[in-house]
């Protein structure tokens, strides 16, 4: 993909003009429209890789962050990069489509330009297309394919599970697909999925003996080359979402478990092996300088969209580590040319998925179209509108965040509010009609209560603590990968290089220092514990809703950030 | 998955009780401890415990494999191995460095045994896990950090 702003613009028009649908009605390739994802097969085994797509089967926009710190070695290292530095990294001119899909800068006209990125029925479409010229490629799905939307939320996942099927995905992974219970994935596993789809994860095994939850591993063949795709689950699954989902299972990175499973398959003759992995990319990162014997991670979760794979060396070799963004707007495509038993070359590319360059695919959109009639009622409902541009991603906070936590803060009448840092959740642009469906993105989630907590002071800083060591902890395994959660009403100071306990200073409610003995009351949702789950507090977006609806129109002011000490020049922000 | 379901049927049936006794009678659990050891599980510091056990400042060492998660779970039950390939070994302990009392296990290990072991241990926080082992009457030790966190945030 190399195109500046001018030729996107001319094969806009030549789209809107019906031009692409003149060879191929089922495809955009006619012409010069083809250039755009033209990417001639290199070698002769193929992986296809998406990931986080997190239930949007509609094209969206989604504001990449214009502030994704790294500390410690990850300092100014990939993924830990923002705007023009990581332009200037990867060598994406400024102003061009994909520097739009990459980052945040002048994200409004951008996107005004560019248009809608990702969904189902317009990445059919370009996965038919990659496809067709590499016989034999398998599609993997790194996870949180089933959650993110309402119509996922309602139906259990199974929109996404049949958009999947459809799709052609051929091997998967997971993370919050587990918030809908061990039942169901079982459930699906064994019944939808049998035999068209393996769900693979080397790191879930029963809490009690450790049988292994998942099949660790598949081997398939492309072109007669024995390849192999072993699965990573998200390593905290238990820990960031609610346990009692799956009380039975036990998670973790598994690294002595991961290099046994990697032996096994080389000894059983896999020429290619790669890892499926959720675990983020500085966990994957760090992974692949410590085991031996992968080819490359294909990686998610932390939702980096990584224009090239980053190159890990280990004691035996180089592991090639990806992240392929999330919520749809990326395919990744890895060309491996495999030669007397090994890897010899490769060549890899992230494509951004430009819906308004790709014709819709018309199998998918039915498809589509039969899971959404019965909620379209429900998720077109208008509950306001936003003067301002409204967005999520980012390390401490983001405008719909903003508003989620001034509902919460007005309803709850508390003077303080926390919500979670999680990285999903798309984003509007300014003038949009807030749909029930919109707040839906950003909140759709199977433990949704709102909760009204007494804290003292000290109880909120050990929370900021906690998590924002989750964030910053200096070496990647004791990371989880979300962001920093989102604090209404509360102003303070972060030093992200500091130790755990010292990271968060300065906390002021209305210009005076907290007390750590003083009682405040504290609104918040998405709690994990079973006790709050029996609870049971309003769902989320029925506060935020009643909040819009009042409301009517979203002033959008800057959301509440904490000031930031020791990050002066760090290029993982604009 | 048959077989694991009959294996969880017959443990489930045969109770608890049954199996301690039948690990005491192989000897699998000593009931005898030294005065040291067994004032060792009410020490409050390292530095307390290792005296009483007669530790002296024990060597790290890479025959010692400790398997921890790097986040627990559950800190109340958080899983612990223990494999060492030192000759000889006659006592694999586990310490967690910030519990009210630092000495979570202490297994003596009869000629013979395989050294391997695995528990599970309480961590009230953020802590060293670490495991001590007595061999050839000399003691080595490995160390590994668990993170306990409060949940919730991700992804």
């Amino acid at each position: 993909m190399d195109m500046n702003r001018r030729e996107f613009l001319q094969l806009l028009a030549m789209a809107s003009a019906g031009g692409f649908l003149l060879n191929n009605s089922e495809s955009y390739a006619a012409g010069d429209a083809a250039r755009m994802f033209q990417l001639p097969s290199h070698g002769n085994v193929s992986l296809l890789h998406i990931t986080d797509s997190h239930a949007q089967l509609n094209p969206i926009y989604y504001r990449e962050p214009e502030i994704n710190l790294g500390v410690g070695s990850m300092h100014g290292q990939p993924p830990h990069l923002a705007g023009l530095a990581l332009l200037k990294h990867f060598g994406i001119r400024p102003g061009s489509p994909e520097a739009y899909a990459l980052t945040s800068l002048n994200f409004v006209d951008a996107a005004r330009t560019y248009g809608k990125v990702g969904g189902y029925a317009h990445l059919a479409t370009l996965v038919k297309q990659i496809r067709a010229s590499r016989p034999g490629a398998l599609l993997l799905d790194g996870g949180d394919t089933w959650q993110g939307t309402g119509q996922a939320m309602w139906t259990k996942g199974q929109d996404m599970i049949d958009a999947s099927l459809e799709l052609g995905v051929d091997v998967m992974t997971m993370h919050w697909e587990c918030t809908y219970g061990a039942e169901r994935i079982k459930e699906v596993e064994a019944g939808a999925l049998q035999g068209r789809m393996d769900v693979v994860a080397q790191n879930v095994k029963t809490t009690d003996f450790g049988d292994q939850v998942f099949k660790p591993y598949v081997i398939r063949e492309i072109n007669t080359i024995p390849v192999a795709i072993i699965g990573q689950a998200f390593p905290y699954s238990t820990i960031a979402n609610p346990r009692y989902f799956v009380p039975d299972w036990s998670y973790g990175i598994q690294e002595e478990n991961l290099q046994l499973v990697i032996d096994e398959v080389r000894k059983k003759g896999a020429q290619v092996v790669v890892l499926l992995s959720h675990n983020g990319m500085d966990v994957d990162l760090k992974l692949a300088s410590r085991v031996t014997g992968l080819d490359a991670i294909l990686g998610g979760h932390t939702h980096d969209g990584i224009p090239v794979p980053i190159p890990v060396k280990n004691r035996a070799g180089t592991t090639l580590v990806t992240n392929a963004g999330s919520n749809g707007k990326f395919l990744g495509v890895l060309d491996f040319e495999v030669k007397a038993g090994r890897v010899v070359n490769f060549n890899y590319k992230l494509l951004p998925v430009f819906a308004n360059l790709l014709v819709a695919d018309k199998r998918m959109t039915a498809l589509m179209d039969k899971h959404r009639a019965p909620y379209q009622g429900k998720l077109s409902e208008q509950l306001a509108t936003t003067d301002g541009l409204l967005y999520r991603r980012g390390n401490f906070n983001g405008s719909f965040d903003q508003l989620i936590l001034d509902a919460l803060m007005k309803e709850k009448d508390a003077p303080i509010a926390f919500s979670p840092g999680f990285r999903w959740g798309t984003s509007l642009l300014p003038g949009s009609t807030i749909t029930m469906e919109d707040l839906l993105n950003q909140t759709a989630i199977t433990y949704p209560a709102t909760t009204l907590t007494n804290m003292t002071g000290a109880q909120i800083k050990s929370v900021l603590e906690d998590v924002g060591d989750n964030l910053f902890n200096p070496d990647p395994y004791y990371q989880q990968g979300g962001d920093m959660v989102r604090v209404g009403g509360l102003e303070y100071t972060c030093e992200p290089a500091a130790a755990m306990g010292s990271r968060i200073q300065d906390m002021r409610l209305n210009g005076k220092l907290l007390d750590a003995d003083k009682i405040y009351k504290v609104a918040g949702w998405a709690p994990v514990s079973e006790a709050a789950r029996d609870k049971g507090g309003e769902p989320i977006w029925d506060l935020v809703a009643r909040h819009l609806r009042s409301e009517k129109v979203v002033k959008v002011t800057s959301p509440n950030q904490p000031k930031l000490k020791g990050v002066a020049g760090n290029p993982g922000m604009v | 998955m048959n077989i694991n379901m009959d294996r969880r049927k017959v443990l489930k049936a045969g109770g608890s009780a049954g199996l301690l006794a039948l690990f005491a009678s192989v000897g699998l659990i000593s009931p005898a401890l030294a005065e040291g050891d067994r004032k060792a599980f009410f020490a409050k510091s390292m530095d307390e415990a290792l005296s009483l056990m007669g530790v002296i400042v024990p060597e790290n060492s890479d025959a010692i494999k400790l398997t921890v998660p790097e986040i627990a779970e559950n800190g109340a039950v958080v899983p612990v191995s223990v494999v060492s390939t030192l000759p000889r070994v006659e006592q694999i302990s586990i310490f967690v460095d910030k519990n009210p009392n630092v000495l979570a296990a202490n297994f003596f290990m009869p000629g013979g045994t395989e050294s391997m072991i695995t528990t599970r241990v309480k961590m009230g926080q953020t802590a060293n896990v670490i495991a001590l082992v007595k061999a050839d009457g000399k003691f080595y030790r490995a160390s590994r950090e668990v993170k306990v966190t409060a949940g919730g945030c991700g992804g």
